[in-house]
């Protein structure tokens, strides 16, 4: 009876232990940030234009830019941020972990994803989609004609699934070449490995400019496979960090739809129209709604840029990319980027 | 030269034709017909591969700073390419400004090596050396004491990290593996059981398996909240590994010393330890240089297998660096820089490696 007594409260004592840690866990990824004074933000090892460490070993890049914005907001401080890098195997563990506090890693927003992996995405940052390219000497107009074709892919992706998809709706019975990286894919295909190469249509064009020994003897085909909204996700466990992580995206894109730049946000600040002053924290009380600083949007704005901004600089035309704006350009320009009103 | 000179009877010299170098070519490059066959077919693949690679590699390759234009022109390796990036490849992501600490400690940690390579400083002392050696490697490395700025392990990065994980899966593995090579040749049961049963199970799996068991399972199974470091998980795997393998070459060694050897021991009245330690293990260790310095080497090597779990090793470092879309096209001098980085460290283990066999086997040599 006694040993039963003993084993009795050993076992409630461990249950108020675990259901103690869960209540301090439960929406305390925000709060722990705000203790720690720095963001964790898990990126890509490295891509191009997305998130690449420079000479010096600084991160870059439009996804690194993100996580900068989201610093800023939160610490007024855009290099407040911890960079992980991550592969495509392990990025969902080291979210779901804890091990980063936001995937801003060139990830596919998916239902599987979003439902199954303990994860929320915040919105789309980029709107990719994938595509082919093949040489023009192969004489092939469409992705229709690929029967039976070699077709190089990355593996860990979507795409490589995508690719599977698309061969078996269409009865095409292309045979996919699997490679680790985008290198070797990349050379496989040049040297004519495949008779066809396949991933996201804002890689294609990056490498069709900067890999392709001449670029015009080779074509990208007008089909787009799939959709590829890539964008950052946060861990399910506060929806608090959820919800600022989101309205900072908007800031950003509300930025540019006001014609604020990094550049002109000090004067806008004097601006009469009341939507950029709630924006930029003159009035009303935006920020504290969200639990951080009113000037949040405004110093995320003023250290890293609105998102067309962000967009020009890593990815856009000035750069190697030279990726044109196309569905990412506001709804004004007949893009998709679309601010939720901040107000 | 006088008639009277030349009559002078003088000791016979070998013939021209088994001396100098036409004789030693003949002796060794055209023995025999194959031979001779042999040694045409070697010098036509050589003077076919070797001026295109020379070529390459040095005559009309770029060298200097230089933009990647002026590398996209030109016929040969594009070296401006690892003048631009030495830095971030050699050290990943360290901070820029404080990188003269890892270049410190990389040469402290070559320094010990050399130094622990002489047999005279082979005492129990060393042991005490390379514990100062390495508490101020992580001094230098990590900071946060005596001014130096902190900086944390996930930005720790290129030779430093290989260099580290190899050094120190080195180390630890090495007594681990006596010890489990011991324990499975003991008489005790259980001792023996675990170790058979570790050593067998850790080499079932690839070390792959082990790194990703170690960096994506395990903190699914920590609570949250609760992080190990993951170069710790990392080195930790490395160390498992290369235990079991040691453990089996160190257990060869065991099984090559005749039984006359331990009855010899005990009949002089030395105990399990001082047997082991004094007689059976000198002669056992020795006998297995080559196949320990094998597994070193291969472990030195995969090492860059943690590239997959995202440690900036030296491997992912240079995968960092050429994923910059301005120097992307220039990836194979990338490559070709750190394989010989790779070598250097590789060769000369394997050159030591021969020395020590050399030295060792003074009294024993057929």
């Amino acid at each position: 009876m006694k040993f039963r007594h003993l084993v009795g409260a050993a076992a409630a004592a461990l249950f108020a232990v675990v259901s103690v840690s869960g209540a301090a866990q439960a929406g305390a990824t925000l709060d722990a940030i705000k203790k720690k004074g720095f963001i964790q933000c898990g990126v890509n090892t490295g891509l191009a234009g997305f998130s690449v460490a420079d000479s010096q070993g600084v991160w870059t890049g439009l996804d690194v830019d993100i996580c900068k914005a989201v610093a800023a907001a939160v610490f007024g401080d855009a290099n407040a941020v911890k960079y992980t890098p991550t592969n495509a195997q392990q990025r969902f563990t080291a979210l779901t972990s804890g091990e980063v506090d936001i995937l801003s890693r060139n990830t596919t927003w998916t239902l599987t994803r979003d439902a199954s992996l303990g994860m929320m995405f915040t919105g789309v940052t980029y709107y990719d989609g994938q595509g082919f390219m093949v040489p023009k000497s192969a004489k092939i107009k469409s992705a229709k004609e690929l029967k039976g074709a070699t077709v190089c892919v990355q593996t860990g992706t979507t795409t490589e699934l995508n690719l599977a998809d698309f061969a078996r709706a269409n009865k095409l019975n292309i045979k996919p070449v699997v490679f680790e990286s985008l290198e070797e894919s990349k050379v496989a295909f040049f040297g004519g490995r495949c008779k066809a190469y396949t991933t996201d249509a804002s890689g294609l064009a990056s490498i069709r400019a900067k890999d392709a020994p001449n670029p015009d003897d080779y074509i990208i085909l007008p089909e787009l496979i799939s959709k590829e909204p890539l964008g950052p996700a946060v861990r399910r466990d506060d929806v608090e960090w959820f919800t600022l992580v989101k309205w900072v995206l908007y800031a950003l894109g509300e930025a540019e739809e006001s014609g604020i730049t990094s550049a002109n946000v000090n004067e806008m600040k004097s601006s009469a129209d009341p939507n950029i002053q709630r924006l930029l924290g003159v009035s009303g009380d935006m920020g504290q709604k969200l639990g951080i600083d009113n000037a949040w949007a405004f110093n995320a704005i003023k250290q890293v840029g609105n998102y067309g901004e962000i967009f020009e600089r890593n990815v856009g035309q000035k750069t190697p990319l030279r990726l044109a704006r196309g569905l990412n350009a506001t709804w004004k320009n007949g893009g998709l980027m679309y601010a939720m009103p901040v107000r | 030269m006088t008639m009277e000179e030349a009559t002078t009877p003088q000791v016979e010299r070998p013939p021209a034709s088994v001396t100098g170098p036409w004789g030693w070519a003949r002796a060794n490059l055209f023995s025999t017909p194959w031979n001779t066959f042999l040694t045409l077919v070697s010098a036509a693949v050589l003077v076919w591969a070797v001026p295109p690679a020379l070529d390459w590699l040095i005559f009309n390759a770029v060298w200097g700073h230089v933009k990647p234009e002026v590398c996209k022109q030109a016929d040969g390796a594009c070296w401006a390419f690892i003048a631009e990036k030495y830095r971030l490849i050699l050290f990943g992501r360290y901070p820029f400004k404080e990188q003269w600490r890892p270049v410190l400690a990389v040469c402290l940690l070559i320094a010990m090596i050399v130094f622990s390579c002489n047999r005279r400083f082979w005492r129990v002392w060393l042991g005490a050396v390379w514990m100062a050696g390495l508490a101020v490697f992580g001094t230098l490395m990590w900071g946060g004491v005596l001014g130096l700025s902190p900086v944390e392990t996930n930005l720790w990065g290129g030779l430093p990290l290989t260099l580290i994980l190899a050094v120190v899966g080195v180390v630890v593995a090495f007594p681990l593996s006596i010890a489990l090579a011991l324990g499975r040749r003991s008489r005790m049961p259980i001792v023996r059981s675990f170790s058979v049963a570790y050593i067998e199970l850790i080499r079932g799996v690839p070390l792959i398996s082990l790194l990703f068991m170690a960096s994506f399972m395990l903190p699914l199974f920590l609570p949250t909240g609760m992080k190990i470091n993951a170069l710790l998980r990392a080195q930790v795997a490395i160390i498992m590994f290369t235990a079991a393998y040691l453990a089996e070459v160190v257990r060869g060694g065991l099984q090559a010393i005749p039984k006359g050897q331990y009855e010899a021991a005990q009949a002089l009245g030395l105990g399990y330890m001082q047997m082991m330690w004094k007689i059976i293990l000198p002669q056992a260790i020795r006998a297995v240089i080559p196949p320990i310095v094998n597994t070193f080497i291969g472990m030195f090597k995969d090492t860059s297998l943690v590239a997959i779990v995202s440690l900036t090793d030296l491997l992912l470092a240079t995968k960092q660096a050429i994923s910059d879309p301005n120097w992307r096209a220039f990836f194979v001098e990338g490559y070709v820089f750190i394989a010989f980085i790779y070598f250097i460290f590789c060769f000369s283990m394997s050159k030591y490696s021969q020395h020590l066999e050399k030295t060792l086997r003074a009294g024993a040599r057929r």
